[in-house]
């Protein structure tokens, strides 16, 4: 039998103030500001900003701080507070041809129009430890001069000797090309690509923040299921697909990074307001034709976008995009990276986390009815195995 | 911002770029006698893009903004809509908003902010130049010559 019961409030209270001391760490460390985590984790403040799907980097921060660095656990602060706030509306649609560029890469051309222009990043360094980055001096034993630039250090010499060149970004003379032409756009004016337009009358994009989904899902409600989907899903679905779940193996057209504004029409007004820009990371892939008795054949696209420098992000998103697509280009869709209803169900980490960590909750009354469930099921098959025993000399006979 | 957009359009993407810090120096140490409207309030907007780039819209995310309105002594409205949370740079740059509609075009105030303006595209051009350091230039090896 089981009663009912209360309590709990006082070990919770403690929980909080134990999470709080757990959260600042040890006290002769000087705590880490939200400006200090904005600045100088930016890329975690970006993934946040993605899953959280609400652009703010200095939240983004705060969230970082009060998680403790749980990703996944910030990203639920931000879409909590989220719910708190009236929507204004819509932008205009965010005009990445015009984007100013920081980053910008293509795998496909060589010479294109603008160049390739790294920007910031870690793809060309050595994943080697930058011991210089660490503060205190004495570990720095074995300090590789190739990255940091700084002679190898003995264990008790200054290694923080001032290097010939300081280590900040040199600027070129001229900046980049005001205007850089996106990848398969230039594929589409020979034709080679399959083109992407705006359906009749540019309909409103759903939201699936105020709608519920239905399969099959358009392309709008995909694009913003994975755009505010977990990078780590994505990841391994698009890995899948380039693995062989899957029929694509593409080419990078094009990553961009760098600033859009973000235009509004307030109704008081009715003219386009710019708010401010925002950082954006754009991938569009190259993937193999699709033709028909009607069409020659054509590259067909995948396309991600997302906010804040996250790449990795974008890549998985245009990867998966293309493989939804699949029904559009009369592909049998046998992999999960290619059903819509697997990848958008499954992608929302925040809604993933509450499902499987709510097992973790109080379950006392359902598991008391399994307990006597699987009491009473035994009980039944004992009754029935002595019943057996006291008929079987009978049935030999 | 392109030159298709209005003066007003024009400025009031410089003030929504600017930091709290420009704008409270822009207003000045006088603060004009003013109403407010609307009060501060801080919402979001949803950020829209086009799958491909081009095509079917479709919601990105949404982004924090904050605005305001207020009404001068004489009678001018200002407005501000900008990105993020700030109450106080919101309520100084719909204040500013409407002074610039009075003021005339040649105005101190203009000139404050065409000289914010040039300090926000020097920012934009200097991140444009750092950026451009790190462009590729290819060389080719010939081979089997």
């Amino acid at each position: 039998m089981y009663v009912a019961v209360k309590g709990g409030e006082a070990a919770i209270l403690a929980t909080h103030d134990l999470v709080a001391e757990a959260r600042r760490g040890d006290e002769a460390v000087p705590e880490i500001s939200v400006a200090q985590i904005r600045e100088q984790q930016g890329l975690a403040c970006a993934r946040v900003m993605n899953e959280g799907s609400l652009y703010d980097a200095d939240l983004a921060a705060l969230a970082l701080k009060q998680s403790q660095g749980d990703v996944i656990e910030a990203a639920f602060l931000m879409r909590a507070y989220r719910t708190t706030l009236p929507r204004f509306g819509s932008s205009e649609p965010v005009d990445t041809a015009s984007m100013a560029i920081r980053r910008r890469v293509s795998a496909t051309y060589k010479d294109l129009p603008g160049g390739q222009v790294l920007g910031a990043t870690y793809d060309y360094t050595h994943r080697l430890f930058d011991f210089a980055l660490m503060d205190n001096g004495s570990v720095m034993v074995g300090l590789d001069p190739t990255i940091s630039g700084h002679e190898g250090a003995s264990a008790t010499g200054d290694a923080r000797v001032e290097p010939e060149h300081d280590g900040s970004a040199q600027p070129a003379t001229c900046p980049l090309d005001a205007h850089m032409p996106r990848v398969p756009d230039i594929l589409g004016a020979e034709g080679l690509m399959e083109p992407e337009v705006a359906p009749e009358g540019d309909p409103r994009p759903f939201d699936l923040t105020r709608e519920p989904v239905s399969f099959p899902a358009d392309r709008d409600v995909r694009l913003q299921a994975m755009a505010r989907g977990d990078e780590g899903f994505l990841l391994g679905l698009g890995y899948s697909v380039q693995r062989g779940f899957g029929g694509n193996h593409p080419f990078v057209g094009e990553i961009r990074v760098g600033e859009v504004s973000v235009e509004f029409v307030p109704e008081e007004l009715g003219f386009a307001v710019d708010l401010g820009e925002i950082t954006l990371t754009e991938c569009q892939m190259v993937n193999q034709f699709a033709g028909s008795k009607d069409v020659a054949p054509q590259f067909t696209r995948g396309y991600g976008l997302s906010f804040g420098h996250s790449e990795r992000k974008a890549m998985s998103m245009s990867l998966v995009d293309r493989a939804l697509k699949c029904r559009e280009f009369g592909e049998a869709a046998q992999y999960p990276a290619q059903q819509d209803e697997f990848v958008l169900y499954h992608s929302d980490n925040v809604e993933a986390a509450g499902f499987v960590e709510h097992l973790k909750l109080p379950h006392y009354v359902d598991f008391q009815g399994e307990l006597e469930l699987i009491r009473r099921i035994r009980a039944e098959r004992e009754q029935r195995l002595a019943n057996e025993n006291l008929t079987l000399p009978e049935a030999a006979e | 911002m392109t030159a298709e957009h209005t003066p007003r359009q024009r400025w009031m993407a410089i003030l929504a770029r600017a930091s709290r810090a420009e704008i409270v120096e822009l207003v000045g140490p006088h603060m004009p006698d003013h109403e407010v409207l609307k009060a501060p309030e801080t919402g979001t907007v949803m950020v829209e893009g086009r799958a491909g780039g081009a095509g079917r819209r479709f919601n990105l995310g949404e982004a924090t903004m904050t605005r305001c309105v207020v009404r001068l002594h004489d009678g001018a409205m200002g407005f501000s809509y900008a990105l993020g949370r700030d109450a106080r740079k919101a309520r100084l740059a719909a204040i500013l908003d409407a002074r610039l509609q009075v003021e005339a075009p040649d105005g101190a105030l203009h000139r404050d902010i065409d000289a914010l303006s040039d300090r926000q595209n020097a920012a934009r051009d200097l991140a444009s130049r750092k950026a451009a350091a790190t462009k590729v230039d290819f060389f080719t090896l010939v081979r089997g010559a």
